[in-house]
């Protein structure tokens, strides 16, 4: 699709909160190596993994950012450093204006309310010992929210009907449940902390397609209904771009490109986003047939050692010499379109 | 299509299959009553959603069920003419593997982690086709060159765990075809895998079982995968096979209320982005509580009082399409125009 209208149309849609609203996150410059060690008594650093290598973004208010990438990208990993999961190598990650890296553990506490995040597997993510009201009611117990234990199971059956669950739900344990209905149960104790802001992490991946369209119709009405701001971390293409209002697409712990969804979607500019958006099967016979598929080669390198220069150069179609010698600059292209490559726009 | 004309001769002829496991909440039917067939270098997609027997049925095709608590209780399974399931023991050995071979979805887990590539790449060449060692080394290399594998002669002395997943889906395709079968079974093949891999592993599996004249049975929840991939598509709800047509009849032309609400939940990105998605309401059923009408009743917004009654059969409506429904017939009017 050409620029004209892809530009046309990311105009018509209004989109709240993009580029109005205010920055509720930011992040500038995040690193995160991972040493690897030898030796059990006195251990050394003998290599680093670079699962994050330098990247910044911000979030508005409001607004959902889709996060997407091939696994090992660092995409999970930007995520639980946002949330102080992960003690970040360096950088600054700004919430309401606070840097959270500099917070002690003390002092985090109130920020941990207002930030909470939706696992990926909701096999695991649910103390399978917990009966599912006790699940929901912990958040609210530990922070001292509601302190009344028939307040407590009140809030977690409005939480479990909001959520579109029986509220009888609340006694029974998770090994009783769906996994659609047990990721619900993820979403309501998320909810239970009154968030302003929810990093869903492949929230959706685990379930069926029937069951995954119900989960994401959830996630979009309460983020209607409770002004919420997400971070959707995922690696199904498809439902970014269905709940996404601007996408950011990781490489090997590197940012390569980030712009408003309708726009990543009708003109990616990076080579790789091509390349990923492209080997996206589409559910129609047709449409397949007379699609281009580009098929990139090889493989993903070890982030333990990654390329010189551009980390994509290697598997890359349009590198020329200079791409494995220098960092390319992640820059703005057109308003709100931004590219690590200096060969494209 | 070729395999519609009627000149390929069919390889595999699923009747009526019924395999069920004996647990102790009750007896669950996973596969309940399913018949298809495959022909000659055809490829034939198994659709459906987790826990519709999808898996079940094609496990069953080479008696891999795990007796107890499964069993093959009902149904025959003709491959080139012969019955498996009355085969013995010895009988089966022959055909897995030989004639018939799997790709398994989790490459990390269907390689045996203490035995190198070379061992487990040459095993069923000595065992099937009586190689001797350097006859099957050779016939090794050559595979692994034909799945887009580097120095395979490095290859072969390696362990699963030094290649990464894309690597050993491929080593895991060289496995299936290292005795030329006439049919492979792929269970979620690219499911594990990220969506570049992914493309590479499909475009590699279209290649060889087109240009090697194998028959593939996909077994995916990903339409997409089966739509680049499938010359039919039978859909599963349940245990049974609910519409079977050839993918443009399955994908443009949906005769079933599932295949239609499948197709529709998912999010497209070759159409303009929806408000909302339109779901599949409700949950799949408990297989243990079945009863004898449609299953998905509960959660079709079509459903009549009839359905309730009893199971519709699987029925012809037209071109070789096939769906079961009561009320195919004054739903294609709303259908068509849903979709």
């Amino acid at each position: 699709m050409s620029v004209e209208t892809a530009a046309a149309r990311a105009a018509e849609t209004p989109m709240p909160g993009v580029a109005r609203g205010e920055v509720l996150v930011d992040v500038k410059n995040l690193v995160m190596h991972f040493p690897i060690t030898e030796g059990i008594v006195f251990q050394r650093a003998t290599a680093h993994v670079k699962a994050v290598d330098g990247v910044s973004f911000e979030i508005r208010k409001g607004e959902t950012l889709g996060l997407v990438g091939e696994s090992g990208c660092g995409k999970t990993t930007t995520g639980r450093c946002i949330l102080q999961l992960e003690k970040a190598t360096s950088g600054e990650i700004l919430f309401e204006g606070q840097d959270l890296t500099k917070l002690d553990q003390r002092s985090l506490v109130p920020v941990r309310q207002k930030i909470q995040i939706i696992f990926q597997d909701p096999y695991s993510s649910l103390n399978p010992r917990m009966k599912i009201g006790d699940i929901i009611g912990e958040p609210m117990r530990v922070h001292k929210i509601i302190t009344d234990s028939a307040e407590r199971a009140a809030r977690v059956s409005e939480l479990l009907s909001v959520c579109g669950l029986d509220p009888k739900f609340a006694d029974r344990y998770p090994h009783e449940m769906s996994g659609g209905q047990r990721q619900r149960v993820g979403i309501a104790r998320a909810l239970a902390m009154n968030p302003t802001f929810i990093i869903c992490d492949e929230a959706v991946s685990a379930l069926d397609v029937s069951i995954q369209a119900q989960v994401i119709n959830l996630l979009e009405d309460l983020r209607d209904e409770f002004h919420l701001t997400y971070l959707f971390i995922a690696h199904d293409l498809s439902v970014v771009r269905h709940i996404s209002h601007r996408v950011a697409v990781m490489y090997l712990g590197k940012m390569v490109e980030l712009a408003v969804c309708d726009e990543l979607y009708d003109n990616p500019l990076h080579p790789y986003t091509q390349v990923l958006l492209s080997a996206v099967p589409i559910p129609d016979p047709e449409v397949e047939a007379q699609r281009e598929h580009k098929i990139v080669k090889g493989e993903v390198p070890s982030p333990i050692n990654p390329p010189k220069g551009c980390v994509f150069h290697p598997r890359c179609t349009l590198a020329v010499e200079s791409c494995s010698k220098e960092v390319p600059e992640f820059r703005e292209i057109r308003p709100g379109h931004w590219v690590a490559c200096p060969l494209v726009g | 299509m070729e395999t519609q004309g009627g000149y390929l001769s069919t390889l595999l002829q699923i009747e009526g299959l019924r395999t069920q496991f004996f647990t102790s909440a009750g007896t669950v039917k996973a596969v309940d009553g399913v018949s298809y067939t495959v022909e000659e270098g055809e490829t034939v997609a198994l659709v459906g959603e987790s826990g519709c027997g999808k898996s079940v049925s094609a496990l069953s095709v080479l008696r891999l069920i795990p007796d107890p608590p499964g069993r093959v209780v009902d149904g025959t399974i003709h491959f080139q003419g012969q019955n498996l399931l009355e085969l013995d023991e010895e009988g089966i050995r022959h055909v897995r593997g030989r004639q018939i071979s799997m790709v398994f979805q989790e490459p990390m887990t269907s390689l045996n982690p203490v035995l190198t590539i070379g061992l487990q790449l040459t095993e069923p060449l000595i065992t099937h086709l009586g190689m001797d060692d350097s006859a099957a080394r050779t016939r090794a290399l050559e595979l692994l060159g034909m799945v887009g594998i580097s120095d395979p002669k490095r290859r072969l002395t390696q362990y699963p765990h030094h290649l990464s997943g894309g690597m050993r889906q491929r080593v895991m395709i060289a496995m299936a075809l290292a005795c030329e079968p006439k049919l492979i079974i792929a269970d979620e093949p690219t499911t594990a895998l990220d969506v570049t891999i992914q493309a590479q592993i499909l475009e590699l599996m279209k290649d060889l079982t087109k240009r090697l004249g194998v028959a593939l049975i996909v077994i995916t929840h990903n339409l997409g995968v089966v739509a680049r991939y499938a010359d039919r598509v039978n859909v599963m709800y349940a245990g049974k096979i609910i519409e079977t047509g050839s993918a443009r009849q399955i994908y443009h032309n949906p005769k079933h209320p599932y295949t239609l609400a499948l197709l529709r939940s998912v999010p497209r990105m070759d159409q303009p982005r929806k408000d909302k998605l339109d779901p599949v309401e409700g949950q799949p059923p408990d297989l243990t509580r079945l009863d004898e009408g449609c299953a998905f009743r509960p959660r079709c917004r079509y459903a009549a009082e009839r359905c309730a009654e009893a199971f519709p059969p699987l029925e012809p409506v037209g071109n070789g399409q096939m769906c079961a429904c009561w009320r195919k017939d004054d739903l294609a009017g709303p259908l068509r125009e849903a979709s």
